[in-house]
């Protein structure tokens, strides 16, 4: 069944009533009313010159944006390089420092080890047990003679 | 062989100014309905200028493979569709733009009304059928009305209408069909 026929809904029942003449009607005044206004809206004085400082408004605006987005990916890329060459300095400086650091220690470290059993040595030469102080100050005299 | 070279210059030249000249009362003939096709499927004078003026930038360049199988106007009004067609995907894809239009609603189309009403209560009554009539064929789909404002704006014949819009002339029947429903409910409905 058409649905233009379905006698339960109200509106499209409503619908079926309209004649042909009334729809002839309806479609030939839409006619008009579209040929009339094409031809006016044909022979219409243009307006360009508002159209056109629109769209070079629209165009100044898109090449500030792009020249933006330009300057700030050179800039962020640039700082970029920067932030990871003085990190990677920074670096450097520290390894060089720890070495130094690591050096100057061993150095020190030598330098204790070295005085003290030089100490010891001094101190072991010097060192006489008490039964040989007789031999020693024997060997005193002949080096004195 | 230089004069048959020379002959045969001017005879192109003679073959390229006739198509020319062919072109341009093509274009002087065919360009107000054009138009007046693309302001009803738009609403928009402006876009419809600017569609308008592409529809004949190009069939100028493929005027040469245009071969006459159908009538000029039909061709045109092909790449007309087809531009629209264009027009209304492009924008959809750039859904980030401004959509900044010009179109007019349906009451305001619905102002311009042909000289021949005489009382005032008849130009009333044919506001008020043609808003009517508008507001239908604005709820119609894309395809349905484009049809429809062939058929009966444009006055072109099924045939025809098969051809611009590349469907078989048996589609074309059944959009022009639930076209007419629709304003048929429409006008029903409101009275």
């Amino acid at each position: 069944m058409d649905k233009f026929n379905d006698p339960a809904n109200g509106q499209e029942q409503r619908a079926m009533e309209i004649s042909d003449k009334e729809l002839e009607t309806a479609l030939q005044d839409f006619k008009n009313s579209i040929h009339a206004w094409s031809d006016a809206a044909y022979h219409r004085p243009r307006t360009l010159a508002a159209e056109v400082r629109h769209r070079s408004w629209r165009v100044a605006l898109g090449w500030a944006l792009g020249c933006f987005l330009v300057a700030g990916t050179v800039s962020g890329g640039i700082f970029e390089r920067n932030h990871r060459l003085e990190l990677a300095r920074t670096a450097a400086a520290q390894r060089s420092a720890d070495l130094q650091r690591q050096l100057h220690d061993q150095q020190a470290a030598k330098q204790t080890d070295e005085g003290l059993l030089a100490d010891v040595d001094t101190d072991v030469s010097r060192e006489v047990p008490s039964a040989l102080e007789p031999l020693a100050q024997m060997m005193n005299d002949d080096e004195t003679k | 062989m230089a004069a048959g070279t020379a002959l045969d210059a001017m005879a192109i030249t003679t073959a390229e100014d006739a198509a020319a000249q062919e072109f341009a009362r093509v274009v002087q003939k065919h360009r107000p309905q054009i138009f007046r096709f693309l302001l009803a499927s738009t609403r928009d004078v402006d876009l419809a200028e600017t569609l308008t003026q592409e529809c004949f930038l190009k069939a100028h360049r493929n005027w040469a493979s245009f071969r006459g199988e159908s009538s000029a106007m039909t061709w045109l009004m092909r790449i007309a569709i087809n531009l629209q067609k264009d027009h209304w995907r492009n924008r959809r894809m750039q859904f980030w733009r401004t959509t900044r239009t010009n179109g007019v609603d349906v009451d305001e189309a619905s102002e311009w009304l042909s000289s021949g009403e005489s009382s005032v209560e008849q130009k009333l009554l044919a506001r008020e059928r043609v808003s009517q009539v508008w507001t239908a064929v604005k709820s119609l789909s894309e395809r349905q009305r484009t049809v429809f404002l062939m058929r009966y704006v444009e006055e072109q014949d099924l045939n025809e209408i098969a051809t611009a819009t590349g469907l078989s002339e048996g589609t074309v029947k059944a959009h022009l069909s639930r076209a007419v429903a629709r304003v048929r409910l429409e006008l029903g409905g409101k009275r």
